[in-house]
């Protein structure tokens, strides 16, 4: 059995007295996109927050392609392979598109500080690649028109698009999104997830998403989980949530009360 | 050729200047004017890259200009005069040639004293960092007045000796040089730091810090780069600054220096390369105005019977009008003159003249 991907083992987050998360277990396997829904502040943005290093747990383990990411900092979690968007969106700015998806393979640049300031060949041939990659990448995610923009006179639709591209810039193994149909009017979302899936296709990684679009979840994850108040409430395809008595119950409130 | 019409040109200047220094073209004044502008933009551009493209607010950048002025002045004493040492280290014909390590040497310290100042930038923003930078340069400045090794609050002098001793190896205008290779140096640091991928994770601490950690940068590490090398840049302006005026004393490097820092930096534009260098210029030229005008507005009031006569408008108002300008400047163009720009955006027909490749 090859090793998963990602295996998170009973991750528990307490914020003083406040337990945002309790006892979450999840295995993902390569090549398969898997889903984390649940009401609002089930604790759902937490557990990606964890998995991206920028939260320490209070208890439990995060295994990463075969490696704890327990005690890394955020960025050393990225040079690991997983890359990240944000429920809202996060870019920088006030530099150009372009510079956006450039700085994604920061963790990537080998050259010294002096090369840099001497601009030796190696410096510029190093410059050059990344470039050159990231107006590859621009180019298949359809934003090589907008390269010099800065994203904040972007309308939204597009800037989730390059948040999009530039955590591929980071070239991830495994892409987490963060409510990535937040915002976005119904024609966005049918042109998302065919985006999601060509994504998927195309650089051959693994996708976990939270969404709160069922449409969204349902077309595009294989594997569902369900959390509310920090507890996992149900797990499985999404057949089997959407009928899952303790999910409606949590969505919709229990009708016994 | 015609991207580098405005290289040629500032070269040109570079070396009309140096010509009319060594040539004696132009009067003692002017020069020092000319050099207090030099080391203006050398503070002000090291200090943008904190302030500006980083978007801390560190107020204590005079601190590190003393460090660097310090270090320089007891280097060059024990290596070329007998205050320190029973005869000078090295023989006075290797100045020229020593001197650059000095202003290397006390960048390097001073690159060391802002490293100290980074650290808390880890888990320390805002005002509370600024706090922390004005403590600091209180430290620096209590820790120099209080070892009495090299002055205490009397300062250090002596440092002219070297400068003779450049010029009595080769007589041209030494300081000149070193501060226009000094400004020139600084300038291509910065601007090559912040155009390049490994340097723009400096801007993007301040644009997005949570994005910037996430996506791969390693904000601490970007953090300590930025403090490190404003620092060092500080400290190169204070060894020339040593050097030119032949005595330093902890005192000039107080918050009111810093202050002079802040002023540049705002005025030109957070994040202007271009910007902090006009606002240096223009702030320089503003105080020597201030220095001869306050005099002559002072006789002017006094002849009109406008001031009691009991009353001076002293050199201590220089210090009412630069905060005013400070507090004008907040007030109504917060972003300062270039925010974020730079004059190639502005007038898009430069960029075909110049380059800084």
């Amino acid at each position: 059995m090859p090793t998963p991907l990602l295996e998170i083992n009973s991750l528990t987050q307490q914020f003083g007295g406040l337990t945002a998360l309790t006892d979450f277990n999840i295995t993902l396997e390569e090549r398969q996109i898997a889903g984390l829904i649940g009401p609002n502040g089930a604790g759902k943005t937490t557990v990606f927050n964890l998995v991206s290093g920028f939260y320490t747990p209070t208890r439990g383990a995060i295994v990463f392609d075969g490696q704890a990411t327990l005690g890394l900092k955020p960025h050393q979690v990225t040079a690991l392979g997983l890359a990240r968007t944000f429920q809202n969106i996060r870019l920088w700015n006030d530099m150009s598109v372009l510079d956006n998806i450039r700085l994604a393979g920061h963790h990537r640049l080998d050259y010294s500080f002096w090369s840099l300031i001497l601009r030796t060949k190696k410096y510029m041939a190093t410059e050059k690649k990344l470039e050159i990659k990231a107006r590859g990448i621009l180019e298949v995610m359809e934003l090589a028109d907008y390269a010099d923009e800065l994203p904040k006179n972007l309308p939204y639709g597009l800037q989730r698009r390059v948040e999009l591209a530039r955590a591929l810039a980071a070239g991830p193994k495994l892409l987490l999104l963060d409510e990535p149909a937040a915002g976005l009017n119904s024609a966005d979302v049918e042109g998302l997830i065919r985006l999601i899936l060509w994504i998927y296709d195309e650089f051959k990684i693994s996708i976990w998403m939270i969404e709160h679009q069922m449409k969204v979840v349902m077309s595009l994850c294989q594997h569902l989980m369900v959390i509310d108040f920090g507890r996992t409430i149900a797990r499985g395809t999404p057949k089997e949530i959407q009928n899952n008595p303790a999910v409606i119950a949590a969505y919709l409130g229990d009708a016994n009360i | 050729m015609k991207k580098y019409t405005l290289n040629f040109f500032f070269l040109a200047l570079a070396l009309a200047l140096i010509a009319a220094a060594h040539g004696n073209w132009l009067d003692k004044y002017t020069i020092n004017v000319l050099i207090a502008m030099g080391l203006n933009i050398i503070f002000a551009v090291s200090l943008n890259l904190v302030n500006g493209y980083m978007g801390e607010f560190a107020c204590g950048h005079a601190g590190f200009m003393c460090v660097g002025a310090y270090t320089a002045s007891i280097i060059s004493l024990m290596c070329f005069s007998a205050k320190f040492t029973a005869a000078p280290l090295l023989p006075a014909w290797l100045s020229p040639v020593a001197f650059p390590v000095i202003m290397a040497i006390s960048g390097l310290t001073a690159a060391l004293a802002g490293f100290l100042v980074a650290l808390p930038s880890f888990k320390i923003r805002d005002d509370y960092l600024a706090i922390i930078t004005i403590a600091a340069n209180f430290i620096i400045i209590s820790l120099i007045e209080n070892l009495d090794v090299i002055g205490g609050p009397r300062g250090i002098s002596g440092m002219s000796r070297t400068v003779k001793a450049m010029t009595a190896t080769l007589d041209i205008p030494w300081m000149v040089i070193w501060v226009i290779l000094g400004a020139y140096f600084s300038i291509m640091v910065i601007y090559r730091l912040v155009n390049s991928t490994y340097g723009k994770g400096i801007p993007a601490v301040r644009q997005n810090e949570v994005a910037a950690e996430i996506m791969s940068v390693d904000t601490n590490k970007m953090k300590t780069v930025a403090f490190m090398i404003a620092a060092g840049l500080a400290g190169l302006a204070g060894s020339l600054f040593a050097h030119t005026y032949g005595t330093v004393n902890a005192s000039s490097f107080g918050l009111l220096r810093s202050t002079e820092g802040l002023v540049m930096v705002y005025l030109g534009g957070m994040g202007s390369l271009s910007g902090s260098i006009m606002a240096a210029v223009a702030f320089t030229l503003l105080v020597e105005a201030l220095r001869l005008g306050l005099p002559a507005l002072n006789v002017f009031l006094h002849q009109g019977h406008l001031l009691p006569a009991s009353f001076d408008l002293s050199q201590i108002w220089n210090w009412v009008i630069i905060p005013l300008i400070l507090i004008l400047l907040m007030r109504y163009r917060p972003e300062g003159l270039m925010g974020h720009r730079e004059l190639t955006h502005i007038f898009p027909s430069l960029r075909r003249l110049i380059t800084l490749k």
